[in-house]
């Protein structure tokens, strides 16, 4: 059975820069989004006690080619990538008809897996919209995720309560960032990655029809922070401003 | 606006749906409650025309099936928009109800406001490091909307209607529904937090920052690894990007460096003081007050002189 791991290439968000409320994005180098590797790391747990072939998938330009050695040091067997310069920063819609066509074309699948949201935008929908695309059933939030040959059961964690939910495969499941703590790969491992398969399509030999852009966006800018950064010395000092600013009473 | 479908299997966060919608000017607001007489009966006072759902095949837990449920009930109701709250539960329908819709989709939705028919959105971008403001140009849109962003709607004429939307029977088992453990501490309703991070040495000094927000009259709440790795704190106070986003009158920040996943929950405080060892941490640049010293020492300084 297959495990693919769906992994984002996203910009090194600790390196962006801001200049006049704005991104700056100059030099700024590619990296997989964190939660993603918590996804792959719940993939290389299941492989390592029962077996599995885990899939690095990824969609992006062709830097993604370089970003996905990483997954691939830490343990994936393979990785299924498809490249083109409109799909880094596509809308959910778009990255998951790529990756439900891409899926689809692998054969014997059993579970896919996602992180709850990517490292930039954090919006969540990717896992979900695949899952609808293929028609599989899907558990969100996994704080845990035991694997049987024919279906998966999966500890969901909301905000208020833990269900533990069982669905048959294939399915897809997004973890938790805390599901668990991703290994770092050694230096051979990193060596070694470079030689692992990877199966590479150009967007247009998947034949999509894909949707047009659904989002349009009309700024992004940093907040404007406007604070006094006043240096106090002594916590008197710091209780007298607080006092005047009417926070605390003395 | 057009007519507008809210839902969420929380009333209260369902009733902030409905404020949602009547601040968009929505030409009609649409409710479904799903299994919920209570839930139909309170949201229809709120205001919105309320159609329950009455299948016990469909369970919350199979959201694949709440989807379908859902993009049928909008089908038949000639609703292009659908508003849902963006906890957990509500941000994983998000995406597969957009899917079968055929919608644009934004989660997360911290602010948004009616431009003539556009719906204008502002959320997180980058990790919290910029906001985007956003509009779905596709005919269809979901947009999940994070709780408290708006009040929850209090009285209006609505009423109550029956649906039926036909249900595939599902493939999803809930073997067991387990309530989290009783903290039910409200850090986004508080005044004051005092925050810490992992610049705390153990958890025997959370005793007096918990002894000082007390006197502060507040609540302690904590960056993410303090409660998700070594599990001081509960997760309920966590602050940040993937946890609360709070906007006290003083939040006192202590022993926290400052990256972004956190800040982006602190930022709209009215006062941020930072106390940190290091002198060039990236949060005394978003501080109104900044005072360089051990935060233990400052802490009960602090507890003695309130």
């Amino acid at each position: 059975m297959k495990i693919v791991v769906a992994m984002k290439q996203i910009p090194d968000l600790q390196q962006i820069r801001i200049r006049n409320r704005q991104p700056v994005f100059d030099d700024v180098p590619l990296a997989l989004g964190n939660i993603d590797k918590n996804a792959l790391e719940a993939a290389l747990l299941i492989k390592e006690s029962q077996g599995s072939d885990v899939i690095a998938l990824a969609a992006g330009d062709e830097n993604v080619e370089d970003t996905i050695k990483e997954a691939l040091a830490a343990g994936a067997d393979e990785a299924f990538l498809v490249l083109d310069d409109s799909l880094n920063g596509a809308d959910s819609s778009i990255v998951a008809a790529v990756l439900a066509a891409a899926i689809g074309k692998m054969g014997d699948v059993g579970l896919i897996l996602f992180g709850e949201g990517s490292g930039d935008n954090y919006s969540g929908q990717v896992g979900s919209r695949v899952a609808g695309i293929l028609g599989y059933p899907q558990v969100g939030f996994a704080s845990s995720i035991d694997l049987s040959s024919d279906r998966v059961t999966v500890t969901r964690s909301l905000e208020d309560c833990d269900e533990v939910v069982e669905v048959p495969l294939p399915a897809v499941v997004s973890v938790l960032a805390d599901i668990n703590e991703p290994r770092i790969p050694s230096v051979t491992q990193i060596l070694k990655a470079g030689k692992k398969p990877k199966e590479v399509l150009e967007l247009d030999e998947l034949g999509l029809n894909l949707p047009a852009a659904p989002l349009q966006t009309l700024s992004n800018l940093a907040p404007e922070t406007e604070r006094k950064r006043v240096i106090v010395k002594t916590v008197d000092e710091l209780l007298q401003n607080l006092a005047t600013e009417g926070v605390v009473r003395r | 606006m057009a007519s507008i479908l809210v839902y969420s299997e929380k009333t209260n966060l369902a009733a902030e749906l409905i404020t949602a919608a009547q601040a968009l000017g929505a030409s009609a607001i649409q409710a479904v409650a799903i299994n919920d007489s209570a839930q139909a009966e309170a949201l229809a006072a709120a205001g919105a025309v309320v159609y329950n759902i009455d299948n016990s095949a469909l369970i919350p837990a199979d959201v694949a099936a709440t989807a379908a449920a859902l993009q049928a009930a909008a089908e038949k109701l000639g609703c292009d928009i659908v508003l849902l709250a963006s906890d957990r539960r509500g941000k994983e329908l998000a995406g597969r109800l957009a899917q079968a819709m055929g919608a644009g989709c934004l989660t997360d939705v911290s602010a948004l406001q009616a431009n003539g028919d556009q719906i204008e959105c502002q959320r997180n971008a980058l990790g919290g490091a910029t906001v985007a403001t956003q509009v779905i140009i596709a005919a269809k849109k979901v947009i999940a909307i994070r709780p408290r962003t708006f009040p929850p709607a209090s009285a209006g004429a609505g009423s109550l209607q029956s649906l039926d939307v036909a249900i595939k029977t599902s493939s999803v088992k809930l073997l067991e529904s387990r309530s989290k453990a009783g903290d039910t501490v409200d850090i986004e309703a508080a005044e004051t937090l005092v925050v810490v991070g992992q610049g705390l040495n153990s958890q025997d000094d959370l005793n007096p920052v918990q002894e000082l927000a007390r006197k502060l009259g507040g609540e302690v709440a904590c960056s993410k690894p303090v409660a998700t790795d070594k599990k001081w704190l509960s997760e309920e106070r966590i602050i940040g990007l993937s946890g609360k986003k709070c906007k006290p009158e003083l939040a006192l920040i202590l022993g926290i460096s400052g990256q972004v996943q956190f800040t982006v929950g602190i930022r709209d405080a009215r006062l941020i003081v930072a106390v940190n060892s290091d002198e060039n941490a990236a949060i005394n640049q978003m501080s109104d007050y900044i005072l360089t010293a051990d935060l233990h020492d400052v802490v009960k300084e602090m507890s003695q002189k309130l």
